[in-house]
């Protein structure tokens, strides 16, 4: 059996635990670390707080886990004292009001009520026994555990309550602040955050991890098979649109058209529209015919200009400055250059006035290709045929196995807070005395809080009281 | 008739209540305070017809959404649930002194939006991230709580200055001097508001010309005060010191019921938008700030009795918070030259 040294310190750990004042330092000591958080920019590049507030000032805001400070251990040690102490307070004083909240029969004392701040008193010219049923009437309607008490000088008091279990309220509140936190590290722990872009028509199955922890493979691939973008009139932007189809072993296993505010979600898989951008034009494809239209651009040597023009393939181009002409004679999709590979070019010929035609080729993927040849004039052919635009859609990827718990911490929070609040365990003793000219009815009341809506509650019931008796009240 | 002069009218409407309210308190004239009363319902009713012709603007545009989109129709929003509340509380509590304290910040939101020239009025279309109900859901309820937190500050500044004016109560000279240091900064945060912000003078001329107006209120709180007789009749007819503590938690309760589910639709509704239900950004942070500070409120008052004056500068500070929240961290300093933050469709 451990000494007494150690008890005592048991007990006085569990007396920290259990404090008030424990509570009012963590939630300020959150607030202010807080509010630091929000005025050192959280989660930027090195390079962006270097130059904000120099290396040695990096350094030490990195020292102090102030970068990323809502993830550092020292925040979330306070949170977890916040936990503690819920669970410690919460813990110890249910254990004193459970008797109170789950004893059978209630024991009224009449003294205790005729003691409370809270009473209301009417006289009406009724016999007593008619304010006594109407008491009856009244109470039983909207109260719980009727009981009749004999009281001093032949007069009875009867008392009641209702909403007993509104004392658990704020235990449920303060189980929703647990609840949420343990669904938060749920979520941390088991879960995931990342994002991917995918061009129109491109599917992959591994997105980019936020925390910069790296990449994660879904347990499915994601195709994005086409994006739309409408704007307003003014251009601010309408919606993002993605068509997005999952896909396993080849085989489409969902689909579903995603915008912003209506992700999908799959399997615990979560994908939302983010973002999207624009990619550069796609290069012609290897085996495809000739462009019907060609852009010519011819720099001439000897003054510096760049001049542009359009053609087909058969085409003779008349050439600026009096340079000659130029016939576009064939289009090779695979040329070759001293054995290298050029891709898709078009061989054409060159003649300058009172010379050797000059015969060329003219890939579409390398526009110097001809400075090479340091002629009078360097021609570079490109495709004039207008590619359509095409899109990469971004998609914010997560699993969060402990959103539920979140959502059901929320829900309990709110309805604890209302009960909290809004309703308290009313507890009251009627007594009906007899007066020279009528009676009297005197209506105590005893709450555990909102003592104002027990004051109303109180003085409401003496009027109904004295109206059911059938008469109007006379104060 | 648009909305937007509808709503213009409405601000001159609100700050006649807001001068009657006072003329009446500090002139002992009933009927001023009784017509002060309604000109508020007049207000809230051409508010409410604002909001809904806003409404029916936007359809008619068509790019129809709910007015809750951008500051300009919050601000509108957050001068109505004042106007609102306080009427109820006038009509609970049958006491036409509070108007003098409440109907100013109505009227300072709408001035803000109306004639402020940082605020513009135009019906804009409604980008992809805000179209969702749960953000409908969390406006208004955020507003709820706001207003709430107005009222209870209000009430705080009531109080404290009904202690000042308490003469022979045994107070430490400290105590009054702190609560004449906060009065002092609600004066001058009252007067850059008005001149920085509604009309859109620089910083400079603008924390002048609140510092010549706090010094001006002094004066004539100073010289009126000189006289005992002026002290009882200003204060004799606020509520009791009690009541109005009781009322600061009362509201403070109510608004924290409110700012909760507020935090909890914005959560749901982030959650649809961009995939995480908290991202702990400033605007974020800042409304759980003002939670903590509000929990920390209600947490020394019912376990440890703290009443009175701590209560009072409690809900000050939780109302300096809610004002961090909806329009400072639109002013925190951010490395935003370069950051390509993933959130871009904010």
């Amino acid at each position: 059996m451990a000494g007494g040294a150690s008890l005592v310190i048991v007990k006085r750990l569990f007396d920290f635990f259990a404090s008030v004042r424990l509570t009012v330092g963590v939630l300020l000591s959150l607030a202010v670390t807080s509010i630091i958080g929000t005025v050192i920019p959280q989660n930027e590049a090195p390079a962006n707080y270097v130059r904000a507030f120099g290396l040695q000032g990096y350094r030490l805001l990195e020292a102090l886990d102030l970068v990323d400070m809502y993830h550092a251990w020292w925040f979330q040690l306070l949170l977890l004292l916040l936990v503690l102490n819920i669970v410690v307070c919460s813990v110890e004083r249910l254990r004193a009001t459970w008797p109170i909240i789950f004893a059978r029969k209630p024991r009224y004392r009449l003294e205790r009520f005729e003691k409370s701040a809270i009473q209301a008193e009417l006289s009406a010219d009724v016999p007593p026994e008619a304010l006594r049923q109407a008491v009856q009437s009244v109470l039983g309607r909207r109260f719980k555990r009727l009981a009749t008490l004999p009281a001093a000088d032949g007069r009875e008091a009867v008392c009641a309550e209702r909403w007993r279990l509104s004392r658990l309220g704020v235990y449920v509140v303060h189980l929703s602040v647990v609840l949420l936190v343990a669904g938060a590290m749920i979520g941390g722990l088991f879960g995931f955050e990342g994002y991917v872009n995918i061009p129109e028509g491109d599917a992959t199955d591994t997105v980019v991890l936020r925390d910069g922890s790296g990449t994660r493979r879904l347990p499915f691939a994601i195709r994005c098979n086409d994006f739309s973008l409408s704007f307003y009139p003014n251009g601010a932007p309408k919606e993002y649109r993605s068509s997005l189809s999952l896909l396993r072993g080849g085989r489409v296993i969902h689909e579903k058209e995603i915008i912003v505010n209506d992700p999908l979600r799959f399997e615990g898989i979560n994908i939302f529209q983010s973002s999207y951008g624009k990619l550069p034009p796609p290069l012609p494809a290897e085996g495809a015919g000739p462009p019907e239209r060609l852009a010519v651009h011819v720099l001439s040597n000897h003054s510096g200009r760049t001049y542009h023009q359009e053609g087909a393939i058969g085409d003779q181009l008349d050439l600026p400055e009096g340079l000659g002409t130029l016939r576009l004679d064939a289009y090779r999709p695979a040329a070759e250059f001293m054995g290298q590979p050029l891709g898709p070019a078009v061989e054409a010929t060159l003649v300058h006035p009172g010379q050797e035609p000059i015969k060329l080729t003219l890939p579409l993927r390398f526009a110097a290709f001809d400075k090479m040849r340091r002629g009078r004039v360097a021609i570079a052919v490109a495709s004039a045929v207008p590619m359509p635009e095409r899109y990469y859609t971004g998609l914010q990827v997560t699993r969060d196995p402990g959103v539920r718990v979140v959502y059901v911490a929320f829900a309990v929070m709110i309805i604890g807070c209302l009960v909290t609040f809004f309703m308290s365990h009313q507890q009251l003793c009627v007594v009906v005395r007899p007066r020279r000219r009528g009676s009297a009815v005197a209506v105590y009341g005893v709450t555990n809080r909102n003592k104002m809506a027990m004051h109303r509650q109180v003085e409401l019931l003496a009027r109904r009281i004295v109206a059911a008796a059938g008469q109007t009240a006379r104060a | 008739m648009t909305s937007s002069l509808l709503l213009s009218v409405t601000t001159f409407i609100y700050g006649l209540a807001a001068v009657l309210y006072i003329a009446g308190w500090v002139f002992r004239r009933p009927l001023a305070a009784r017509l002060g009363t309604w000109s508020v319902w007049a207000a809230v009713a051409g508010n409410a017809a604002g909001f809904i012709l806003r409404w029916i603007e936007s359809y008619r545009m068509g790019i129809g959404h709910a007015p809750l989109s951008n500051l300009y129709e919050s601000l509108v929003f957050f001068a109505w649930t004042i106007g609102v509340s306080h009427l109820v509380i006038e009509h609970r509590y049958r006491n036409r002194v509070i108007g003098a304290f409440t109907l100013p910040l109505a009227f300072l939101a709408m001035a803000y939006a109306s004639l402020s020239p940082y605020v513009s009025d135009r019906i804009q279309p409604l980008i992809p991230a805000l179209k969702s109900n749960w953000l409908i859901a969390h406006v208004i309820t955020c507003f709820i709580g706001y207003a709430a937190f107005a009222v209870g500050f209000g009430l705080s500044i009531m109080y404290l200055l009904s202690k000042i004016a308490a003469a022979a109560d045994g107070r430490s000279g400290q105590r009054r001097a702190a609560d004449v240091l906060v009065l002092q900064f609600f004066l001058v945060g009252l007067g850059l508001i008005l001149f920085r912000f509604i009309l859109g003078w620089s910083f400079g001329a603008g924390l002048a010309g609140a510092v010549a107006m706090a010094a001006v209120v002094d004066l004539a709180a100073w010289l009126l005060g000189r006289q005992q007789r002026v002290r009882d009749e200003l204060f004799t007819r606020f509520p009791e010191p009690s009541l109005m503590d009781l009322l600061t938690h009362q509201t403070v309760m109510f608004g924290f019921v409110f700012l909760s589910a507020g935090i909890i639709t914005g959560a749901i509704w982030a959650n649809s938008a961009w995939g995480r239900y908290w991202g702990w950004d400033p605007k974020e942070t800042w409304s759980l700030i003002t939670w903590f500070v509000y929990a920390t409120l209600l947490h020394a008052r019912l376990m440890r009795g703290w009443q009175g004056r701590r209560i009072a500068y409690l809900s000050i500070l939780g109302f300096i918070a809610v004002l961090f929240t909806y329009f400072g961290v639109n002013l925190l300093p951010g490395l935003h030259s370069y950051g390509a933050m993933a959130q871009q469709l904010r």
